[in-house]
């Protein structure tokens, strides 16, 4: 058989009976693998009580004991007409985290009420968590009628209280169902106790769930998990998400908002394709050398992912330490992870009486709206139309705390703001080129980047190379905090964002200074990768990244600006490297060592380079 | 178009990539078995035919001859970076477990001690949820602390695809992708991409061995398929659990849970 089984989670409060009802029903479709039922029998002989089908589920020694089952497990249902694969999943409270690791894969659900004791408090979080997590397809069994005497009474009205539950989350269910695990009522055959009921039986129900529509027909989305260097190629990896691609295609990625076209599709003991769908794990090679890292997303021009900084978010907070805004965690989504602030708690719901609470702390088990922003642009979809990379998990020390759910409503999609750099790097149109300009001053336009905590000594060694190259007659200029923060950046603040957009500028302006042919100087501490990547972007194969290097020990002793000890006293918040990171260079084309070398050696390394780099005959 | 072989090999090529980029140094565990080499053969098609990775015997000294044979030659071909890691005599396992789990118990303690001499991260295994009820309720990416026991009390979740790939501190993590497989689905990718298998797969004399364990604690079951599509069809029709054969699963009603909390396979 190879049809795709049908995911189905099967939940509901604790001791409901959910397990008892799949061990029957593997008993009674003979799928339980040959002795089971013996064994069975004999350990709950053992164990004084009549045969507890859940037992064949329950295989941890303390869940026997307790009858209780602690965490997920899957068992395959192969019927005629299709093939199930139930998830059982824990309803004691406790075991929350386990349930949602259970239920997010599912695509149907099917809910488990006792018929003696109502709905309860985990029936309702459950069915809470799974609208949460997408979930429209929902069957529910009243189970246990054997302890309300079979009553058709008693089933209706519990009926009737479901379907009014479920319509306030926006659910129909496909059926109601009354049966017995235990006895074995209405699972597979109609019972004899239940003449009233003229429905379908469970098998017959669960024969009517559909699996979920094809992802092929969605846009694409290739996520890239990695990069392999192999005989020459640089071959990208990744699983594609949604859609479909083929060789030729021209792919958009984000956030880095490059584009390429996809040369090949390699494969190992495989037919060769030109065509790849979703759900296929990929390697693309690309028509040019672009720099490409693991957590881009590929898409085609057409339906790309939104960019943002911020993004509103529904979250089901999983950790034990409470929830509060300003709290700082790591946000992953498809092979994206980035730092992320907590910016607001908008509202705190609890699952019980699905009321808000008023609160702006989130507790274990609880649902909150909130509002997250990020540092680094993230490339995300809205998740009920793309889950993939709509979902997201937030994780604080190494654990999971929250499962997230992104909207992007409100916020504006920041493609535009980047803009999309066509696929022709040089400028269209200028009847001056670059190398009449190199002609005319002798040298090649170009950027160099200084980057390093501040104190390094960033703008002591631009004004000093500033100097001598003047002298040698380059055209060249600097751009830092003093002549650009008061004009050009005067309406930005310090922000996350506004940090963003300052680099940003800079970045755009040093390239546009290199078209011109000038040998710009910029000395920001430029903290982020992700910054200076843009501003490589920008500038091209005439950028070069300059990493003045020293040890915080070094420059919070020399702290010119006396910033540091400003810093330490809680005077100045949010300074790179005392309450904000620095994220040094990882392939810096030229690194300057301040604390280890005199202010005229690391010039004249610096005065070096520039005559090798920028020199007319030379390669950026 | 993409049936459900084609989405079980796409799941565990994306797990083995995460594995590769996120936890080093990495291994993984060979049984030499119909699973731990299909695993090896999806390693194959992931890297685009250099496993990136040393595989590992867990080497009791007690395999079958076969099996010693198949290994060596498939090292050649596949052209692998193979460490032999031999076990610790039974009289060094949990003396209260019964005697043919100890036997067991022996792998876990040569696993203990290759993951402390290599300094491992990572560790991969080829078990599946279907194999046994217990491993039914493992995660994906499994963290395991210094002593490598399984915490199943409190298991991190793993959802939508986002692993815990951090090991505690002095730990590991155990990665497993093949935990969505069933039986059936492994010979039947076998058939597919003709993935050598260790002979005593196959009946001879009547019988044959379903699940290859070491010689003193696995037995054979009748059997008449001597060729994969004939494995296969037994299995379609057969209720028999695919662990019949293994001696440590059935002699105490928890002695599979005890060994798997201590850190087996």
């Amino acid at each position: 058989m190879t049809a795709e089984p049908l995911q189905l989670a099967v939940v509901g409060h604790v001791d409901h009976g959910k397990s008892t009802l799949i061990g029957r029903l593997l008993h009674e479709l003979s799928l339980l693998p040959r002795g089971k039922a013996d064994e069975l029998r004999a350990v709950s002989e053992r164990r004084g009580v009549a045969i507890e089908w859940s037992f064949a589920l329950d295989a941890f020694q303390a869940e026997r004991d307790q009858a209780v089952t602690i965490d997920t497990t899957r068992v395959w249902l192969r019927l005629p007409q299709c093939n199930i694969a139930v998830i059982d999943v824990p309803g004691h409270r406790e075991f929350l985290a386990n349930m949602v690791s259970g239920a997010a894969d599912a695509e149907a659900a099917l809910l488990v009420v006792d018929a003696n004791e109502g709905m309860q408090e985990q029936t309702r979080r459950h069915t809470y968590l799974l609208r949460l997590l997408g979930l429209e397809q929902i069957a529910v069994v009243v189970n246990k009628l054997d302890l309300v005497e079979f009553s058709e009474a008693r089933f209706r009205e519990l009926e009737a209280a479901v379907r009014h539950f479920l319509a306030e989350l926006g659910l129909t269910p496909r059926l109601v169902l009354p049966i017995s695990a235990r006895h074995g009522d209405n699972l597979t055959a109609p019972s004899a106790n239940l003449l009233w009921y003229r429905g379908p039986t469970l098998i017959e129900a669960l024969q009517t769930l559909e699996a979920r529509p094809s992802r092929q027909a969605q846009a694409l989305r290739l996520p890239i998990q990695d990069v392999y260097r192999q005989d020459d190629k640089r071959i990208l990896v990744g699983r594609i998400e949604s859609g479909r691609l083929a060789v030729g295609d021209t792919l958009l990625f984000s956030p880095s908002n490059k584009l390429a076209r996809i040369k090949s599709l390699e494969a190992w003991n495989a037919r060769q394709s030109a065509h790849a769908l979703a759900g296929q794990s990929v390697g693309i090679t690309l028509d040019r050398p672009l720099f490409v890292e693991r957590g881009e997303i590929a898409s085609h021009q057409q339906d790309a992912p939104h960019l943002t900084n911020v993004l509103h978010a529904t979250l089901f907070w999983l950790g034990v330490t409470p929830l509060t805004a300003g709290q700082q965690l790591r946000l992953e989504v498809a092979t994206a992870e980035a730092p992320v602030t907590v910016e607001a708690v908008e509202r705190v719901i609890d699952t019980d009486t699905l009321a808000p609470e008023p609160t702006e702390i989130v507790r274990r088990d609880q649902v909150a709206e909130v509002v997250l922003r990020s540092r680094a642009l993230l490339a995300l979809d809205e998740h009920t139309s793309l889950p993939r990379t709509g979902r997201f998990v937030l994780r604080a020390n190494g654990e999971t705390v929250a499962g997230g759910l992104a909207s992007l409503r409100g916020h504006p999609n920041q493609r535009r703001v980047v803009g999309l750099k066509p696929e022709n790097l040089t400028p269209v149109d200028h009847k001056v080129t670059r190398t009449s300009r190199a002609e005319r001053f002798g040298h090649r336009g170009g950027i160099l980047w200084f980057t390093g905590l501040s104190g390094a000594g960033k703008s002591t060694l631009a004004m000093a190379v500033e100097q001598h190259l003047f002298r040698k007659g380059y055209s060249v200029y600097v751009l830092d905090g003093d002549n650009v923060r008061s004009g050009l950046n005067a309406n930005l603040g310090f922000s996350p964002e506004d940090r963003v957009e300052n680099i940003r500028r800079v970045g755009e302006v040093a390239a546009l200074f290199a078209d011109a042919g000038v040998l710009c100087i910029t000395a920001f501490i430029s903290p982020y990768r992700a910054d200076r990547a843009r501003a490589r972007q920008a500038g091209g194969e005439a950028f070069h990244e300059i990493y003045i290097r020293a040890d915080l020990k070094t420059c919070e002793r020399r702290d010119p600006k006396g910033l540091y000890r400003r810093a330490r006293a809680g005077e100045i918040t949010e300074f790179t490297g005392v309450s904000a990171p620095y994220e040094a260079p990882e392939s810096a084309e030229l690194v300057v060592d301040t604390a280890n070398e005199s202010i005229d050696a690391c010039v004249d390394q610096i005065l070096r380079y520039v005559a090798i780099s920028f020199a007319i005959s030379s390669r950026a | 178009m993409v049936d459900a072989l084609d989405e079980l090999e796409a799941q565990s090529i994306f797990i083995l990539r995460e594995a590769v980029n996120r936890l080093q140094p990495l291994a993984m565990l060979w049984s030499i078995g119909k699973d731990s080499n299909t695993l090896l053969w999806l390693a194959r098609k992931a890297f685009f035919g250099r496993v990136p990775f040393p595989v590992i015997l867990l080497d009791t000294g007690n395999e079958f001859p076969e099996v010693y044979e198949f290994r060596d030659r498939i090292i050649r071909e596949w052209e692998l970076i193979y460490i032999d890691a031999p076990c610790p005599g039974a009289e060094e396992t949990d003396p209260s477990l019964p005697p043919k789990a100890r036997a067991a118990a022996r792998k876990t303690l040569g696993l203990k001690r290759i993951i402390g001499e290599r300094g491992l991260k990572g560790v991969i295994l080829g078990i599946r949820r279907d194999e046994q009820a217990i491993r039914g309720k493992e995660r994906i990416f499994s963290p395991r602390d210094t002593t490598g026991a399984w915490n199943f009390r409190h298991q991190p979740p793993e959802f939508w695809d986002c692993f815990n790939a951090e090991p505690p501190p002095g730990g590991h993590v155990r990665v497993h992708p093949l935990l969505a497989w069933t039986e059936i689905d492994v010979w039947r990718y076998i058939d597919r991409e003709r993935i050598p298998v260790v002979p005593l797969y196959f009946a001879r004399d009547g019988k044959r061995f379903r699940s290859l364990g070491e010689k003193d604690i696995t037995s054979s079951v009748t059997s008449s398929a001597t060729t994969i599509p004939q494995i296969i069809q037994e299995l379609e029709t057969s209720r028999e659990p695919e662990r019949a054969g293994r001696a440590m699963d059935h002699e105490s009603e928890d002695a599979f849970e005890r060994l798997r909390t201590q850190g087996y396979m």
